[in-house]
C-alpha cells in the first residue's frame, strides 16, 4: 500500500503560516504590548490562557457536529461515516489538549493573581467539567471493542453536548448561592483597545495551530482505518482462498 | 400489544426476577449503608453539620449503590442470548429500555424507602424546611441517575473492563443532576435557601435525557 504524504503543499504552507503567526503573535503579546496595571507583566499570560479556553469551547462543536454527521451517515454511508468518525476523535483529543492548558496556565495565572491555584468559580468549575466530560469520551473509544466504537463514541458525543449547557447553567446557579471568595480580574470588564491587537494575533495563531493539529491528527485516524480495513479485506481473501 | 403494554410486559419480567432472586436491591442496600455508616465514623457530624452535609451522602452513597447495581443491569439479558433475542423481537426498542430502566427505578425507590428513616436515625435529621418537597426530589433525583446509568449499561455492555466503565461516564454526564437533588435536599433539610430551581433543573435534566435516552437506544442495542 502506498503511503500518502503527511504534509501536501497546502499543510506545508498552512505550518509555515501558523508559525509565523505564533512567534509574530507570542512577540506581540510579550513584548509589545502594553503593561497591565493591576497585575504588570505577569498579565501577559492572558494573550496564551484566554485563546486556548475559547479554542476549548469551540472544538466541542466540532466533535459534535462530526458525531451527528457520523450518525446520519452510518448505515447509509458507511465510508463517508468513517471520515466523520476521524473528524470527530481529533476535535475530541484537541478539545482535551486545549482545555488541559487552559486549566494549568490559569492555576498558574490564579496562585500569582489571587493566591490560589484552583476556586470553586463558576468558570473554572465549568471548564473543569467539559474538561472531565471529554477526558470520558476518549476513555469510552479506549475501552470499548473496535467495532462499535465509533458509533458508541458518537452517541455519548451527543449525551454531551446537551449536557454542557445544562453544566453552565446550574454552575452558575451553584455559584450565585454560594458566593466566591475574592474574585478579581478577569478580561471580562472590557480589554484595553492597546492591547487588541496582541489579543487578536494570538486567538488567530492558536486557532491556526489547532486547526492544524486537528489535520495531522485527521490524517493518522485516516490511516489507521484504512489500515483497518486492508487487514479486514485481507482476512476475508485468505479465508475464501481456503474454502476453494 | 401497543407501546405501553410492550413496556409493561418488560417491566413485569424485570420486576419478577428480582422478585426471585433480590440480588440488587440486597445488594444496594447493603452497599449503600456501608457508605452512610462509613461516612458517618468518617466526619463525626454534629446535627447542624449533618444538616448541612446530609444530602451530600445520602446521594453519593444513592449514587454508588445503584451504579454496581446498574453494572449487573444488563447481565441477565446476556445470559442465554436473551438480549440477541430482544434485538431480533418485533417490539420497539425503546421499549425494553423504558421497561428496564423502570424497574431499576423500583428498586432504587426501594432502597430509598428502606434507607431514609436508617438515614434519620444515624445522622439526627429533621428538615428544616417543607420535607414533603423531598418526596418530590428523591424520584426526580433517581430517575436522572437510573435513565442515564441504565443507558451507559446497555452502551459498555460489550466492552472491556464494563464494570470501570459505567462510572467513568455516567458520573462526568451526571454531574449537574448531582449538584440539583443533592442542592434541593440540602434546601430542604436546612431551609436555608429554596430548592425550586433546582427542582426545575431536574425536571428540565430528566426531560432531555429521557428523550435521548428513548432516541438513541435502537442505535446502542444495535452497534456492531
Amino acid at each position: 500500500m502506498q503511503r500518502s504524504r503527511i504534509f501536501g503543499p497546502i499543510g506545508a504552507v498552512w505550518f509555515v503560516l501558523t508559525l509565523a503567526a505564533i512567534v509574530y503573535a507570542t512577540r506581540l503579546g510579550l513584548l509589545i504590548a502594553p503593561t497591565e496595571a493591576t497585575m504588570g507583566n505577569m498579565a501577559r499570560i492572558l494573550y496564551y490562557h484566554v485563546p486556548h479556553s475559547m479554542l476549548a469551547l469551540l472544538f466541542p462543536y466540532v466533535n459534535f457536529g462530526a458525531s451527528l454527521f457520523y450518525l446520519y451517515w452510518r448505515r447509509r454511508d458507511p465510508l463517508k461515516a468513517l471520515t466523520a468518525d476521524a473528524v470527530a476523535i481529533s476535535a475530541a483529543e484537541i478539545t482535551v489538549v486545549y482545555g488541559t492548558i487552559c486549566l494549568v496556565t490559569g492555576m498558574l495565572w490564579g496562585r500569582v493573581a489571587w493566591g490560589i491555584w484552583w476556586t470553586w468559580d463558576a468558570r473554572l468549575t465549568s471548564m473543569l467539567l467539559l474538561w472531565l466530560l471529554y477526558v470520558s469520551y476518549l476513555m469510552l473509544r479506549k475501552l470499548s471493542s473496535t467495532g462499535q466504537t465509533h458509533t458508541l463514541a458518537a452517541v455519548l458525543s451527543v449525551f454531551a453536548a446537551i449536557d454542557v449547557p445544562i453544566v453552565f447553567m446550574s454552575i452558575r446557579w451553584w455559584r450565585t448561592q454560594h458566593p466566591a471568595p475574592v474574585f478579581g480580574g478577569g478580561p471580562d470588564s472590557g480589554l484595553d483597545p492597546s492591547m487588541k491587537p496582541a489579543f487578536g494575533w494570538n486567538v488567530l495563531a492558536w486557532a491556526l495551530w489547532g486547526v492544524l493539529l486537528l489535520a495531522l491528527r485527521y490524517g493518522l485516524e485516516r490511516r489507521r482505518q484504512e489500515r483497518e480495513q486492508e487487514a479486514a479485506l485481507q482476512a476475508i481473501e485468505a479465508s475464501l482462498e481456503m474454502a476453494q | 400489544m401497543n407501546y405501553f403494554g410492550h413496556v409493561l410486559a418488560h417491566l413485569r419480567k424485570d420486576l419478577q426476577l428480582e422478585w426471585r432472586s433480590r440480588d440488587s436491591i440486597n445488594g444496594m442496600l447493603f452497599f449503600a449503608l456501608l457508605v452512610v455508616v462509613v461516612f458517618s465514623l468518617a466526619f463525626d457530624p454534629t446535627a447542624a453539620m449533618s444538616r448541612q452535609i446530609g444530602g451530600g451522602i445520602l446521594w453519593i452513597a444513592l449514587l454508588f449503590a445503584s451504579t454496581t447495581a446498574l453494572n449487573q443491569a444488563w447481565t441477565r439479558e446476556q445470559r442465554n442470548r436473551v438480549l440477541e433475542a430482544q434485538r431480533m423481537a418485533p417490539a420497539p426498542p425503546s421499549a425494553l429500555f423504558l421497561g428496564k430502566a423502570l424497574a431499576n427505578l423500583a428498586f432504587v425507590v426501594i432502597v430509598e424507602a428502606v434507607l431514609a428513616p436508617i438515614f434519620v436515625v444515624f445522622y439526627n435529621l429533621h428538615a428544616v424546611g417543607q420535607g414533603w418537597l423531598l418526596a418530590v426530589v428523591m424520584p426526580l433525583g433517581t430517575w436522572a441517575l437510573v435513565c442515564n446509568g441504565t443507558f451507559f449499561a446497555a452502551l459498555g455492555l460489550r466492552t472491556r473492563n464494563r464494570e470501570l466503565l459505567l462510572p467513568l461516564i455516567l458520573f462526568p454526564i451526571s454531574i449537574p443532576a448531582l449538584l440539583g437533588m443533592i442542592q434541593a435536599t440540602t434546601a430542604v433539610l436546612t431551609g436555608e435557601f429554596s430548592p425550586d430551581p433546582w427542582i426545575r433543573l431536574l425536571i428540565g435534566y430528566n426531560i432531555a435525557f429521557t428523550a435521548v435516552c428513548l432516541l438513541l437506544f435502537e442505535t446502542v442495542l444495535n452497534a456492531e
